[in-house]
């Protein structure tokens, strides 16, 4: 390893700037890029439609029926994108024994806007790709969110119709969990984790340019599932239960093959992330030394590869049932109806920890620089999260205590379901400790820290209340579920995410952002989601239930209320938007290090280095040694002859004091 | 003593945690109680509500303070204590945080027990559900679109649906259970508070989805016996509604 980053810093000063392509129509054609991909996504989908209709033609069925067309088009126009965008281009020449390219190193790093939109096998500007493409879907997202609250706002038919209305929460939903909160993790931890281990890129490059592009693929065709004539998107909730989604009609096809492509994303990059962490680790950097930030995306990595293979098992499946009536799900052809639920539940449950996992990391991260303290019970903080990934398996039919499953099963779920409240707990006070006493920094990430602690204990408490089986009869799919996974992706994730991006906002782009609206943003997010999503558990134990286009008189009050709140709510995130946009344009240039972090990425340049370090770090203890005199996480170039003798080896055992508790 | 941050923590703790009580006690957010049922899965809704906000006012307190104790005093430059952890605290908030929640999960399977535990002469009436409308079928032979219940009687529903999947909810009975395309599932209430209320779908079932409700009367023994003449009575004239059963 020590070898390839040596060979890397060489490169780095010889690094040329690659003219971007010129040359004839056809080579450009041909040039891997949006262009070549547009030819070739609407190459592909005419040979799927041509496929489909001659096929039929041979078996003598009527030639066109919008059903198998679209889906064949579904499956075949993304490869199409993705080849055509120069996804596979490199393995490809390898498989069918042409030359590769030697590596230049000219698909790295971000010379203008333009490279963010072609296959780059840096980790950084894939980072960038991430956050910014899930920043993106957030607001489509967010769109949707007021389309349904707009309609909610009094009872009755407000502005869409009652299939509009159904499409609209499940394309949220979608939308939200799988094109933002799962990948913008994923961004910002593919910006952040190499430089934090010490490493120059991913273990895997090309296969995390493959990830990255895989995304917008997913994310467009869950849109699109609006366009569909006829039927509209898929209605039938993120959830897609059969036998509803099994007989819905054509646009429920969008939602099946989009979970295809996203959890085949998210997968590879858990692949990815898993080798990085265990290979890629600088000198010294044992996983007693590993910020905890890495720790909880190798945490998160291995929950994607254990449960993502089955929603997409599951999704694949119902396409069997509805493209080929497979009947795996459809009873009266002797198949099980519950079965879905449970393969989808075992991947979806462990996805909420997927889904929160990274975010507590950063809240670590932050929190220890911001309140200038070593993290408080460091060791326990990363064993709580295994804790979690192991208990994350055993609680799925914590959704099922009404669905009719063999009742036998409740109990024991509900008894794994309230223990991982303990490593949960672990991590709220060890938070809490690690402020006590601290000398805190109240900016815009660590207020977002803050507040994720007081909404995500919140969100925990109504977990808990669900766990109970007698009062979980009583509220599940009520107003009180929506208020409570609200306040774990909302309170919990998003303001993660927002403290994330706040944070390292410096580190990737070399500029800062203006703190005062940073804090007017804190502001009008906290008071905002609390306005928005806390009467909704009122309503909830009233008996309002949830996914309902259309709702009792009593509950009129509080709905109105809810929904002026998530307007404003929206509107908030106008400023956040404003902010990135004004400050990654014009801001202040960012120091190096304007946090006085330890952790390694914030010991380079803002944006960092090509290859991010000119030579490998040597770690040497802990990343949160703050408060500690003389204490050093890692020395870098040139600083090796400074380092009293002996601390090198002293770093190689994992066992020095500096991580000792 | 009032200026030292444990004492402060102490009593922001039991400051918000009473104020929320307070709210939580007196709000009101649990519909009327109609069912035997439903007064026990109150009760423990309040004693978990109860200490959970002494859980969020104790989280809240400890930030609280430490946002006015220990905030950056503009140019401060220095760091926090070196504090790496403290076993003996973190064994505390590992074991104390088990014990309650092991507590909490005995009682719940033990309410659980409680309310699901069959009762003697309990009557069933079965639920077919289908998009988007609800039949009930008496004991007595005949069916109906509105579930009449006799006050005081223990009660089994049987459900089955014809076509996706519902959920039976009475929100005032607490009691909830999902009617699955294959299989017969059973819910078991006691209602016992006259009145009218209504039988709301729970699972997303389709375009109807917010419509299926269905009325529920709870009333005394003379009144159901007249209804029900009178439900028969009309079932025979409308004709072609006899079927024997449900599949």
């Amino acid at each position: 390893m020590a070898d390839s980053v040596a060979v890397a810093a060489e490169t780095h000063g010889s690094q040329q700037p690659s003219s971007p392509q010129r040359g004839g129509f056809k080579a450009r054609m041909l040039a891997p890029g949006l262009l070549r991909a547009a030819w070739a996504t609407v190459a592909m989908a005419a040979f799927a439609y041509g496929l489909v209709v001659g096929l039929r033609a041979i078996q003598g069925f009527p030639l066109f029926d919008s059903a198998p067309i679209v889906t064949a088009i579904l499956l075949a126009a993304p490869m199409g994108f993705l080849v055509g965008i120069g996804g596979f281009d490199y393995w490809f020449k390898y498989m069918i024994g042409k030359p590769t390219e030697p590596e230049d190193h000219s698909g790295h790093g971000a010379r203008s806007w333009r490279d963010y939109f072609r296959v780059n096998t840096d980790h950084k500007v894939i980072g960038i790709q991430y956050t910014v493409t899930s920043i993106f879907f957030l607001l489509v997202g967010g769109a949707l969110a007021e389309l349904v609250r707009a309609e909610l706002a009094a009872p009755g038919q407000q502005i869409v119709s009652t299939d509009t209305f159904n499409g609209l929460f499940s394309v949220h939903a979608s939308l939200m969990i799988f094109l933002v909160i799962i990948p913008v993790f994923a961004g910002l931890a593919n910006y952040v984790i190499p430089l934090m281990i010490g490493a120059p890129d991913m273990a895997f490059p090309r296969l995390n340019a493959l990830s990255y592009w895989l995304l917008p693929v997913a994310g467009i065709m869950m849109m699109a599932s609006f366009l569909v004539p006829d039927s509209g998107s898929f209605s039938t909730g993120w959830t897609a239960y059969t036998p509803l989604s099994s007989n819905a009609p054509l646009g429920q096809q969008f939602f099946t093959i989009g979970v295809q492509f996203a959890g085949t994303s998210s997968i590879m990059t858990a692949l990815n992330f898993l080798v990085t962490i265990i290979t890629m680790r600088a000198p010294g950097m044992t996983f007693w030394r590993l910020p905890l930030l890495v720790w909880a995306n190798f945490t998160t990595s291995l929950l994607v590869v254990i449960a993502t293979p089955f929603v997409a098992g599951s999704q694949f499946l119902l396409l069997l049932d509805r493209a080929l009536h497979a009947n795996f799900f459809d009873v009266f052809q002797g198949g099980e109806t519950l079965q879905y639920q449970h393969i989808f539940w075992f991947y979806s449950h462990p996805a909420v920890y997927i889904m929160v996992l990274p975010g507590f990391g950063i809240v670590s991260e932050i929190i220890s620089a911001k309140s200038r303290k070593p993290i408080f019970g460091y060791r326990l903080m990363a064993l709580s999260l295994l804790a979690i990934l192991a208990l994350g398996f055993t609680v799925w039919a914590h959704h099922m205590f009404v669905s009719g499953m063999f009742s036998w099963l409740r109990v024991p779920m509900m008894i794994t379901t309230m223990l991982i409240a303990v490593p949960t707990g672990v991590k709220i006070f060890s938070w809490l400790a690690t402020l006590w006493r601290g000398v805190l920094e109240l900016s815009t990430p660590m207020l977002f820290c803050l507040g994720f602690i007081t909404m995500f204990t919140l969100g925990g408490i109504s977990g808990i209340m669900l766990a109970v089986i007698p009062i979980d009869i009583h509220v599940s799919d009520t107003y009180f579920v929506v208020a409570h996974l609200h306040y774990v992706l909302f309170g919990g994730s998003m303001f993660t995410i927002f403290a994330g991006i706040y944070y390292w906002f410096p580190k990737m782009t070399g500029r800062m952002f203006d703190e005062r609206l940073g804090k007017i943003h804190f502001w009008l997010t906290f008071i905002g989601f609390n306005a928005t999503f806390a009467p909704m558990h009122w309503v909830g134990l009233e008996g309002m239930p949830r996914r309902v286009a259309d709702y009792a008189e009593q509950f009129a009050g509080w709905n109105l209320f809810i929904s002026i709140a998530a307007f404003g709510l929206g509107l908030s995130t106008l400023v956040f938007i404003y902010n990135m946009i004004v400050s990654w344009k014009w801001g202040p240039p960012a120091p190096g290090n304007p946090w006085r972090a330890k952790t390694l990425e914030w010991q380079v340049s803002s944006p960092p280095p090509l290859f991010n370090f000119d030579e490998i770090p040597q770690v040497v203890g802990g990343p949160y040694e703050y408060g500690v005199p003389g204490a050093v996480h890692a020395v870098l170039n040139g600083e090796r002859e400074k380092v009293p003798a002996g601390a090198g080896e002293a770093g190689g055992n994992g066992h020095n004091g500096s991580a000792r508790q | 003593m009032l200026r030292n941050p444990f004492f402060q923590v102490a009593m922001w703790t039991l400051g918000i945690g009473a104020a929320l009580t307070v709210i939580v006690l007196n709000a009101g957010w649990l519909p009327a109680v109609a069912s035997d049922e439903a007064g026990k899965i109150d009760t423990f809704y309040d004693i978990l509500a109860v200490i959970s906000c002494f859980i969020f006012g104790l989280v809240s307190a400890i930030m609280i303070v430490s946002v006015i104790h220990f905030r950056r005093r503009h140019g401060d430059m220095s760091d926090g204590e070196p504090i790496h952890g403290n076993s003996r605290l973190e064994v505390l908030w590992t074991s104390i945080p088990t014990a309650l929640m092991v507590g909490a999960a005995v009682a719940g399977a033990l309410l659980l027990h409680d309310i699901e535990e069959p009762q003697a002469s309990t009557q069933t009436v079965r639920v077919q559900a289908q998009q988007f409308a609800w039949t009930f079928e008496y004991p007595q032979g005949f069916r109906a679109n509105e579930l009449h219940l006799v006050e005081g009687t223990p009660y089994y529903f049987k459900m089955n649906t014809g076509d996706v999947i519902h959920s039976f909810w009475v929100p005032e009975f607490r009691m909830k259970k999902d009617a699955v395309p294959g299989i017969t599932t059973t819910v078991r209430v006691t209602p016992t508070r006259k009145g009218k209320y209504a039988v709301v779908c729970a699972e997303l079932c389709g375009l109807g989805h917010s419509t299926m409700r269905a009325p529920v009367v709870v009333e005394d023994q003379q009144s159901f016996d007249r209804w029900a003449a009178q439900a028969r009575k009309d079932q025979s004239t409308v004709g072609g509604q006899s079927e024997p059963s449900f599949k």
